[in-house]
């Protein structure tokens, strides 16, 4: 941490004498440090999935969700602290609306993500405020087919066909690149995101966590949870699958 | 008023604009375009039609630019809704609002007095529709070819402009579809003419 002690991190309004804005490598530390978030863009819809950690054995199951939808065809994941993330939700909540409210149609995907970039980067700007400690994966189905971005603190974001994002996204990521999304369905999808969010979880630093997934297919253009049914049949398996590789070991 | 036809849609209207009983201009063109492929008809105050396109008008062009492609039909349509709804104690304004896009290929919505908005196969506004909307309903025919579509337009205009004291001069016509923008020009003394009287 060479930034210590010389200055140059007080404010998300100064530079340091290399070009570089400390406030923010600090947010995307706090991504770093959260439970695993994962994106899948495939053939008929997007899937997001959670790794919640449970902070305490006395919060009621299902509690400070990661997982929230901004619009009917807008779902949102997100790693970092919490709060910026419900703050940046009622954002997005806010930008889907005003576009329903003058064009009758639902936001595009590349719209939303371009406003709420904007809204994140102008969080960087300013020595007042500090930049927001979260990373965002936005799942969106819009005339085009399905859509995937995700927006980091600084302000930028890219469109992804899978991503992670928090502890676990190193491993994460190789997992997703040997997967075809390109050619899968969601419900193929949502075993293999079970089963990533089980593999990345260190039951060592980080005790119990509960898995949040949540999907948008073509079909339905809806945002919603994975069924009950769906879930628990695919968290089963990823259970199964992980007891089998340590059986190999 | 405007026709949806197979390919595209035709819109027409006469051109007479009054003060009073004043024919302030008799070759007005009430056929606005607000975008390349989006045209609208404008019925009742000039000044507030005029000032509503010019508005949609700026809308519709952020819109292609944010978005790199032309606005639907649909949403031009909902913009003059929203601007006419909300002014309502302040406009007279009838629009009708046609054009072509790529989802929904040709379309007609017309947003009446009140700011209400409505889908049809074809429209008729302003002072001279009243006349015709016998002869629209017994003429009309689902999918029509485009010469069958431009005789109709033509012919309920001209029976509206010869029964219309508000209504007279000119019939302008233009034929919207996906390759682009056909304007026709029908002088006043080549109007089709019926029995009159």
């Amino acid at each position: 941490m060479t930034s210590i002690g010389t200055g140059y991190d007080l404010s998300a309004s100064t530079y340091s004498p290399d070009g570089r804005i400390f406030q923010v490598e600090y947010a995307s530390k706090a991504v770093e440090n959260s439970g695993t978030c994962l994106g899948f863009r495939c053939k008929d819809g997007v899937v997001l999935a959670v790794e919640k950690l449970v902070q305490s054995k006395l919060l009621v199951p299902g509690s400070n969700k990661r997982i929230a939808t901004a619009d009917r065809h807008i779902g949102i994941a997100t790693a970092g602290l919490l709060a910026d993330t419900r703050h940046l939700v009622n954002r997005a909540r806010e930008e889907a609306q005003s576009y329903r409210d003058l064009y009758r149609a639902p936001i595009p995907a590349k719209m939303i993500a371009d406003r709420l970039g904007q809204y994140v980067q102008a969080y960087t700007l300013y020595s007042s405020v500090r930049p927001f400690g979260v990373s965002t994966i936005l799942a969106t189905v819009d005339k085009t087919g399905p859509q995937m971005y995700m927006i980091e603190p600084s302000g930028i974001y890219y469109g992804f066909y899978g991503c992670a994002i928090g502890k676990g996204r190193q491993v994460a990521k190789t997992e997703i690149e040997k997967l075809k999304l390109a050619e899968m369905t969601c419900r193929e999808v949502v075993k293999d995101a079970a089963r990533i969010i089980h593999l990345v979880h260190d039951d060592v630093k980080d005790k119990d966590f509960e898995l949040e997934m949540s999907w948008i297919l073509d079909s339905t253009m809806t945002h919603e949870f994975v069924p009950k049914d769906v879930a628990d049949e695919a968290e089963q398996l990823a259970k199964a699958s992980l007891n089998d590789d340590m059986d190999e070991d | 008023m405007a026709v949806q036809y197979a390919d595209g849609v035709i819109i027409g209207a006469d051109s007479r604009t009054t003060t009073g009983s004043y024919i302030a201009n008799r070759v007005t063109d009430k056929l606005t375009k607000v975008h390349d492929l989006v045209f609208c008809c404008r019925s009742g105050s000039a000044a507030d039609t005029q000032a509503v396109a010019d508005m949609v008008h700026y809308y519709l062009q952020l819109y292609a630019v944010q978005e790199g492609e032309r606005p639907p039909v649909k949403i031009a349509a909902n913009l003059f809704r929203e601007l006419c709804y909300t002014n309502k104690d302040g406009l007279s304004a009838g629009i009708i609002v046609a054009g072509w896009d790529q989802y929904e290929g040709p379309s007609v919505y017309t947003i009446p007095l009140g700011g209400s908005i409505h889908k049809q196969p074809f429209s008729i506004g302003g002072s001279g529709s009243t006349y015709i909307y016998g002869y629209c309903d017994a003429a009309y025919k689902e999918g029509m070819t485009r010469d069958e579509a431009i005789t109709f337009t033509k012919n309920s205009i001209a029976l509206a402009m010869s029964r219309d004291g508000s209504s007279g001069g000119v019939i302008r016509l233009a034929i919207i579809d996906k390759t682009g923008v056909e304007r026709i020009f029908v002088p006043g003394n080549q109007l089709p003419r019926f029995w009159e009287g």
